[in-house]
């Protein structure tokens, strides 16, 4: 049994994020407690090559703190730096 | 995800107050005349557009064409937000904007942004403040391709970390 609770949740990827994860959503069980430490092991596992402080976090679709608790079924965004216009 | 994949119109967020949106996403090129017709207003004395263009060039580079894709469900929640917020700053009758996602090729349409007013200064005013904001916030973002065949993400690269091995 795992020593912390798990968590269904999913992860989109867009842009740069997406072409280095190699794919654009995934349902996964997570042991992270908050949106940060979810980007850190994602990170880890699938070599992303983005810092943190490059990014902004969505949780169901709306921007978040990156220390905000996650939630069984969230759907969470990692958003690299924006060039729209 | 790729652009244009009916991600942007699943859910009712973005909208006014009386179901209507004044920002979109488009995978479909823009027109223009139908934009601006929807600014029309008998009480208005002055309409501000500003269109922005795919340029050919980049950071001293040669650009060939480019791809926008968006987070849909976020840019139009924060895009109708951008618009109130013009609204309630400025002395404007109304303001829209709609941006491109997809494929464009240089001097294609990316971004419109309209604002009507009874008077000429909140208009310029509220434009200008309108594609600031859509450039700082919204989760939009530009691959660039060039003549000699790679592409890079704008923004993006230069905070790209190393490879770890």
């Amino acid at each position: 049994m795992p020593a912390t609770q798990s968590l269904n949740v999913e992860v989109q990827y867009f842009a740069i994020l997406r072409e280095q994860r190699g794919l654009a959503r995934e349902q996964l069980a997570t042991g992270a407690a908050t949106a940060g430490e979810l980007y850190r092991d994602l990170a880890a596992r699938h070599a992303l090559a983005l810092g943190p402080e490059h990014l902004r976090v969505a949780i169901n679709d709306e921007f978040s703190a990156w220390d905000a608790p996650l939630a069984e079924g969230d759907r969470i965004v990692f958003i690299p730096p924006v060039a729209g216009g | 995800m790729r652009s244009g994949d009916g991600e942007y119109s699943d859910q009712n967020a973005g909208r006014g107050a009386g179901g209507e949106r004044r920002f979109r996403l488009s995978p479909a090129p823009l027109e223009r005349d139908g934009l601006r017709a929807a600014l029309a207003d008998p009480r208005a004395g002055g309409f501000v557009a500003f269109e922005g263009w795919v340029r050919d060039h980049n950071a001293g580079r040669e650009v060939v064409r480019l791809e926008y894709e968006a987070y849909g469900a976020l840019a139009e929640r924060e895009g109708e937000r951008i618009l109130e917020a013009a609204r309630e700053r400025f002395e404007i009758l109304d303001a829209r904007c709609v941006h491109r996602v997809g494929a464009l090729g240089i001097g294609d349409l990316a971004v419109w942004v309209g604002v009507s007013a009874v008077h000429r200064g909140p208009a310029f005013a509220a434009c200008q403040f309108i594609i600031d904001e859509v450039k700082h916030r919204l989760p939009i973002w530009k691959k660039e391709f060039y003549p000699e065949g790679d592409s890079g993400w704008v923004n993006c690269e230069h905070c790209a970390r190393a490879p770890h091995h």
